[in-house]
């Protein structure tokens, strides 16, 4: 599904990414992390297209076609979803609004015809009983004054709107209670298909108990340093990172 | 050229003009109205058009815009046109009653005023002259400040007619009111019209006026509209502007309000060459409420300015100025919001906010607050910003598979939609609304409503 390939990514002229390999195939779920800063969130956007990321090597294919080419909203009307580690807000545009005409761009995508506004609401009401997103929230405008753990939420509820083929989360699970845990993990595992894949970046094994990756990669300083199975997760859990830069730096 | 030469000759050109046409000026046979008209006159040629250097005219160089020769007209002239054929400044769903001046001058589809069932009488400010001697020169001119503002007074000498409104006392007038200021000419034109109205102690009414230019001519307009707004009256007043490129619009509303009254008014430019709007409110009684709210898009060449100034003369009374801008292109924008309060009036709550949006380099927004506060029990806030479009907020949007264009509109309609939703009528501000997003989808041409083939 996705294969990335030697990815090298500046920012501001500083190099980022420093040549990422990483192939992720339908139905298998990747856990990615790594300490602060080591270029988790660089990579995310780097997929969803972001424009201050520059890629200068490298390359993306996702479904046989080559990512690069293609602008964000095209990617996303192509399956892919990124949930944000800071959720921005965007006051005056109600989430009904959002929605709706995210929705009615994918549909027109795929030859659909658009949803009425009695079908969408219709839509989000199921969606919303999914995610258990206080239905005060969609009435707002996106985000607008949502704490931390409601834009999470939020990302989630989205996400399950609008079924992507490849979900890539960030730290979807930090700041949030056990409960709003369960519910994104619900979120991950409600999705996932023989014909889907999500990307997990997080900080903490506890999510991975509910979401059970199949890999788990370590980045560190733009490189992924590690990979290995789901015990790899308990295994940072238990001794943190440092013995993994050792082992780096060693060699 | 010396300036301060050009400038007297303005002035001057047009006091000659006033002389040239004392006898149609001045041939009503009616003494109050030509002494206040001599009056404007004589203080048109002391105080002199504003120039460069005034503060008050410092980004609309008005001087320069009122040089320009044209024609003027203070007869009606008898032009031949279907309205429903040409125009609909329709507002579905909204029982309105609409009014149309065309010109300046009222267009007479019966009768030239009327005095309905309830008492409110409506019709053209000439006829009511006549008809209402005593109702109208209780109030004419009496807020319009024409000593002191030359742009009023030059409106004073020359404007003979518009719509004038009265509603008696304590009657809630249910209809909306929906004044249409044409503009059709086969030469380019100078238009000077008036509006009065009067709500009497307890009374409430919307008015909505709507400017429109419907041929290609250059017009050059100077409105004034006196309101008056008595003691616990409510009044909403929205103005829609829609003219063309070419066209430049001098807007004067001058609000007198007395205790315990509320006006609300909501500015909407969505289109217009050259447009200033000037809003002087006097809080004159305690516990008055006062909102003046704006909202104005501008793109290619077209300017935009806008001028408010509310005066707190009495304790309690509370005033909120909200304007928003979208420029574009090469569009100049300006907004001065004065806030005066006197020593007298005490426990003054007065906010103004303007935040404006530039979408290209070359667009330009100048925003000057200025509070004069003269007593020490008040709250007054202000703000002002010019910025651009979210970056963050437009990929969060299209990372949701929204395109790029869609996501600066519902952005830019976001923003403008803080003033709309100020609208208190449900169908007109779901009107505007729509007006509103289809100028901001550039589907909204100066001749959206008009099927002459002007271009
Ligand atoms: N917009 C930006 N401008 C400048 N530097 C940036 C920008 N975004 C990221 N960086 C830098 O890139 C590096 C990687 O940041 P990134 O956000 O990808 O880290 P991360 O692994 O997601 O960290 P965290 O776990 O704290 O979220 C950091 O040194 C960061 O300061
Ligand atoms: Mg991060």
């Amino acid at each position: 599904m996705l294969k990335i390939n030697n990815l090298k990514v500046n920012i501001n002229d500083k190099q980022i990414l420093k040549g990422i390999n990483l192939e992720v195939k339908a139905g298998e779920v990747h856990a990615i992390m790594g300490p602060n800063g080591s270029g988790k969130s660089t990579l995310a956007s780097a997929l969803a297209g972001r424009e201050y990321v520059s890629v200068t090597d490298g390359s993306i294919e996702y479904l046989g076609k080559d990512l690069l080419d293609m602008n964000p909203e095209v990617r996303a009307l192509e399956g892919i979803f990124l949930g944000f580690q800071y959720p921005v807000e965007i006051p005056g545009v109600s989430m009904v609004n959002f929605m709706r005409t995210a929705i009615n761009e994918q549909r027109k995508y795929k030859n659909l015809e658009a949803l009425s506004a009695a079908e969408f609401l219709k839509l989000m009401h199921e969606k919303k009983s999914v995610v258990g997103i206080d239905s005060n929230l969609t009435k707002r405008s996106v985000n607008e004054g949502f704490s931390g753990g409601e834009k999470k939420k939020n990302e989630i509820f989205q996400m399950a709107l609008l079924e992507p083929r490849l979900a890539i989360l960030d730290e979807t699970d930090s700041g949030l209670d056990i409960d709003a845990l369960r519910i994104v993990a619900n979120g991950v595992n409600l999705l996932k298909s023989p014909e889907t894949a999500s990307i997990i970046i997080t900080h903490y094994q506890r999510l991975l108990d509910y979401i059970v990756p199949d890999f788990v990669h370590v980045l560190y300083k733009g490189r992924i340093v590690k990979s290995g199975g789901k015990e790899l997760a308990l295994e940072l859990e238990e001794k943190g990172y440092e013995w993994i830069t050792e082992e780096i730096t060693a060699e | 050229m010396n300036i301060e030469y050009k400038l007297a000759d303005v002035t001057e050109s047009f006091v000659s003009l006033f002389e040239a046409n004392r006898n149609i000026l001045l041939a009503e046979n009616n003494e109050h109205l030509n002494s206040i008209r001599r009056e404007a006159v004589t203080s048109l040629a002391k105080l002199k058009i504003p120039g460069k250097k005034s503060e008050n005219y410092k980004y609309t160089a008005i001087g320069d815009l009122l040089f320009e020769e044209m024609n003027h007209v203070f007869s009606p002239k008898k032009i031949e046109f279907n309205i429903e054929d040409i125009f609909s400044c329709d507002i579905p769903e909204i029982d309105t009653q609409a009014i149309l001046v065309l010109n300046g001058f009222f267009l007479n589809q019966g009768e030239e005023i009327t005095k309905l069932e309830n008492g409110v009488i409506i019709g053209s400010l000439r006829a009511a002259m006549k008809s209402y001697p005593d109702l109208v020169y209780k109030h004419f001119a009496q807020y319009s400040d024409y000593k002191n503002d030359p742009i009023a007074a030059l409106n004073t000498a020359f404007a003979q007619d518009g719509v004038f409104l009265y509603v008696p006392k304590n009657v809630k007038h249910e209809k909306s009111i929906q004044i249409i200021h044409l503009l059709l000419s086969e030469e380019d034109q100078m238009v000077q019209h008036r509006n009065l109205f009067i709500l009497e102690e307890g009374a409430e009414a919307n008015v909505v006026i709507c400017d429109h230019s419907l041929s290609i001519q250059k017009f050059i307009t100077n409105s004034v509209t006196e309101v008056f707004a008595d003691k616990n009256s409510n009044f909403n007043i929205t103005r829609v502007q829609n003219e063309h490129d070419k066209s430049v619009q001098i807007t004067n509303s001058f609000i007198q309000q007395e205790q315990d009254s509320t006006v609300t008014s909501n500015t909407i430019s969505l289109h217009g060459g050259v447009i200033r709007n000037n809003i002087k409110v006097n809080l004159n009684g305690e516990n008055c409420e006062n909102n003046s709210l704006g909202l104005f898009l501008a793109d290619k060449e077209q300017h935009i300015d806008n001028s408010i100034y509310i005066n707190h003369l009495k304790p309690n009374c509370t005033s909120n100025q909200l304007y928003k801008g979208i420029l574009d292109e090469n569009a100049r924008g300006a907004f001065a919001g004065r806030i005066h309060v006197w020593p007298d009036a005490q426990k003054t709550m007065a906010y103004q906010k303007n935040n404006n949006i530039l979408l290209s380099d070359d667009a330009k927004m100048n925003s000057k607050p200025q509070l004069e506060i003269y007593a020490d029990d008040v709250k007054c806030s202000h703000g002002a910003t010019v910025g651009q479009l979210d970056e963050e907020a437009l990929f969060y949007m299209r990372s949701r598979g929204i395109n790029e264009r869609e996501s600066r509109l519902l952005l830019m309609y976001a923003f403008a939609h803080e003033v709309i939703s100020e609208i208190k009528l449900p169908a007109l501000r779901e009107r505007i609304d729509e007006l509103v997003e289809k100028r901001l989808r550039g589907e909204l041409s100066r001749c959206n409503n008009c099927k002459m083939n002007c271009r």
